[in-house]
């Protein structure tokens, strides 16, 4: 425990990481949280309080830590959780986003809109249990969302004994499956959650161990992606026109940079007109700046009185530009209640653009326990599969694989206006 | 300058700013609900940023039960003043003028009609389809639950069980008539996020944040604010004293607890906020009880 001693960081350099918790049923993601929640002091005396069993437990094994985490009262009735819950807490060196993930197969949706913003994930794994089919899953969702950096934490040590051999069984089984789901950075650490060992603090019982605990690795992952590397990308949300005495002409395009960097003089491309002109300025409430970077939101003015509109995307001129087409394949994890069959309809939001789209063809879908590609002629709720849409009108997409946020896409019902799909470019 | 990273509060205020210009983008009449708060004061804030050089594009809603502190109405107008804000004040007089308050009709009531109800109605009466509030996900364990875009039906109730995925930062703004949606740009943000960000920002809150000798009641654990025409409050043997103290959460009067505190500047309340152990919202009446804010939202409640 951190004690009385402050260790919350108060410095406003800090970085962000996101995370997300995954696992099965009762492997212990709350109860991991809750933990690191208590060992970082992300959470209160009074919201331990409120959620310890008996009155003036003072230590956390008698706090129901999962009880911190379930906020719903559906949730605390049935005992498992229903919804994500984000979760928020922070060392000295680091500020952390935590989605916590339902793992109850009907569920599944929740756990992709907690990986879709990730940059890192921890999957929980019952060490008397090992590898369950949704383990699997899971990772395979991971893989297919381009999850940075994936650990799993082996839980429940406590129970096994803390036994070397049933941890070791545990990791080599995922490491080989990993490999063939595209997630490279896998780090494995044995802990449990409910005592401490190797949550925040150092097991005592494991000491064939010799890495890090979860909180040392959390805190030593690379943040850093690759945004600001990748070209210049910045779709367009609203145009500027205050119109006003002082600004009767201003006409500034506003957005928050998708990836890449620019300059002021830096020439560009509107797409999808193809129309050229020059950064005029990049404009912010603190100043006007001379270059700016992913994720900034800035407004940009260019040298030309040129026709954008909302949903255009600025682009540099001496970049690739992303492609532009009516069809467009994407791996998709359908979260709608009605499934998805060929010659359906739906709106395509992507970056700040919708169209409308019409499913062409089902290319496979991936049978969720061999993770083979099969034919199929639906895809119902949390199935995962690939699909061809075409568009309405032409967008202006990249791959998933090379940028998050040009590459990925929702579907919305036009009906009763859900997202009901999760799609990733090919 | 690809090394080049953005502080996590600069990261915030992107993600935010991002948020609020989507819903201007999407929706025919937002407004942004205004509660006089250091949380309303940051969403201020960002939402300046967010359309300058352009004035604001929508204008602020402050439900006013009428029980809020003398500092935070001064606060209020001259704060919105000074940002050149359109400010519209509602209340709900029907039940202001049948004498509600927390003591006679409980605080689930009281809260319930001066605050949901008094909201409800002005969202209605201004047809907006879309409004802003500075709830966060960390104050309160059903808030960490909620969405960013979260739909409301034409009631204004919140169907927790029944939420929208939000994938990436595409936000779903399409709502059948009648429905609308409160949007939540703070949603990322912590307590102490807010504080560093004031700080850095040199944004004005009200100064009952700050510590000060004021007069109190203790009651329990709780320090009550006692302002003059207060004294039918007053339960047998409590007498008003002088304590050191400042807010840490601004609710009504009868309903916001104090503590004890030396904190005088932005500072020291930085510093005293990131060694606090308990929560901020231990001080705000209306929390306590076991689904109390789940209860309240899905009623409309913010």
């Amino acid at each position: 425990m951190a004690g009385t001693q402050c260790n919350f960081a108060l410095s406003d350099e800090i970085e962000l990481l996101r995370l997300v918790t995954v696992g099965s049923v009762d492997d212990g993601k709350s109860t991991l949280i809750g933990r690191l929640l208590v060992d970082t002091k992300g959470a209160f005396e009074d919201q331990l309080l409120a959620v310890t069993r008996k009155k003036g437990a003072a230590s956390s094994a008698e706090i129901d830590l999962a009880m911190l985490t379930d906020g719903l009262s559906a949730e605390r009735e049935q005992g498992i959780t229903i919804d994500v819950a984000y979760r928020y807490f922070a060392t000295p060196k680091r500020k952390f986003i935590m989605a916590d993930c339902p793992g109850h197969e009907q569920y599944t949706r929740n756990m992709v809109t907690g990986a879709s913003t990730a940059n890192a994930a921890i999957i929980l794994v019952d060490a008397r249990n090992g590898v369950m089919p949704q383990t699997k899953r899971h990772t395979h969702i991971l893989g297919l969302l381009n999850v940075q950096h994936v650990i799993v934490a082996v839980n429940k040590m406590d129970l096994v004994d803390f036994n070397q051999k049933k941890y070791d069984d545990i990791v080599s089984e995922l490491r080989a499956f990993c490999s063939k789901q595209g997630v490279e950075d896998l780090i494995c650490i044995p802990v449990s959650a409910l005592a401490g060992d190797n949550v925040a603090q150092p097991s005592t019982n494991m000491p064939w161990y010799d890495g890090e605990t979860l909180l040392v690795t959390l805190e030593s992952l690379s943040a850093l992606d690759d945004v600001n590397s990748k070209p210049f990308r910045f779709p367009v949300q609203l145009v500027n026109r205050p119109q006003t005495a002082a600004l009767p002409d201003y006409r500034g395009f506003m957005g928050r940079i998708a990836s890449g960097t620019v300059q002021v003089g830096d020439a560009i491309t509107v797409l999808p007109s193809g129309k050229q002109s020059k950064v005029a300025a990049i404009v912010t409430f603190d100043g006007d700046l001379e270059q700016a970077f992913a994720p900034m939101s800035v407004t940009i003015t260019l040298t030309d009185e040129l026709d954008v509109s909302r949903g255009d995307m600025l682009v540099r001129s001496d970049q690739t530009a992303p492609q532009g087409e009516r069809e467009v394949e994407v791996d998709l994890c359908w979260i709608g209640d009605e499934p998805l069959s060929v010659r359906n309809k739906y709106v395509v939001k992507h970056t700040a653009t919708s169209a409308k789209a019409i499913v062409s063809e089902i290319v496979y879908a991936t049978d969720i326990h061999t993770l083979e590609h099969v034919d199929a002629d639906q895809l119902t709720m949390n199935d995962l599969g690939r699909v061809r849409l075409k568009l309405q009108r032409p967008m202006h997409y990249d791959s998933y694989r090379d940028n998050r946020a040009t590459g990925s896409l929702i579907l919305i019902d036009t009906f009763t206006n859900n997202t009901v799909g999760a799609g990733m470019v090919v | 300058m690809n090394q080049q990273k953005l502080t996590q509060l600069k990261m915030l205020e992107s993600e935010s700013i991002h948020i609020i210009r989507e819903v201007v983008a999407e929706f025919r009449n937002p407004v942004m609900l205004y509660s006089i708060g250091k949380d309303s004061s940051v969403m201020l804030h960002l939402a300046r940023k967010a359309f300058y050089p352009a004035p604001l594009p929508f204008s602020l809603l402050h439900v006013d039960t009428g029980y809020k502190f003398p500092e935070m109405y001064q606060f209020r107008d001259w704060f919105v003043k000074s940002v050149g804000a359109e400010l519209i004040v509602r209340k709900n007089e029907d039940a202001i003028a049948k004498g509600m308050n927390p003591k006679a009709f409980g605080v689930a009531r009281c809260c319930g009609a001066l605050k949901t109800g008094g909201l409800l109605a002005a969202l209605e009466e201004g047809n907006y389809d879309a409004a802003f509030g500075g709830a966060r996900r960390d104050e309160e364990r059903s808030r960490a639950k909620e969405r960013v875009f979260s739909i409301r039906d034409e009631f204004g109730q919140w169907d927790p069980k029944n939420q929208r995925p939000e994938l990436w930062d595409i936000y779903n703004g399409s709502i059948h008539d009648g429905e609308s949606v409160r949007v939540f740009p703070l949603s990322n943000w912590t307590e102490m996020d807010i504080w560093l960000y004031l700080r850095q920002e040199e944004i004005p809150i009200v100064p009952l944040y700050y510590a000060k000798e004021r007069l109190m009641i203790e009651r329990g654990s709780m320090l009550i604010p006692f302002y003059e025409g207060m004294e039918d409050q007053l339960l047998p043997g409590e007498e008003p004293t002088m304590v050191m103290c400042r807010f840490r959460s601004l609710g009504c009067m009868p309903c916001s607890g104090a503590v004890r505190s030396n904190a005088t500047t932005i500072d020291e309340v930085v510093i005293e906020a990131a060694a606090a152990k308990r929560s901020e919202r231990e001080t705000r009446i209306i929390d306590h009880g076991s689904n109390s804010m789940e209860d309240k939202k899905k009623e409309g409640y913010f």
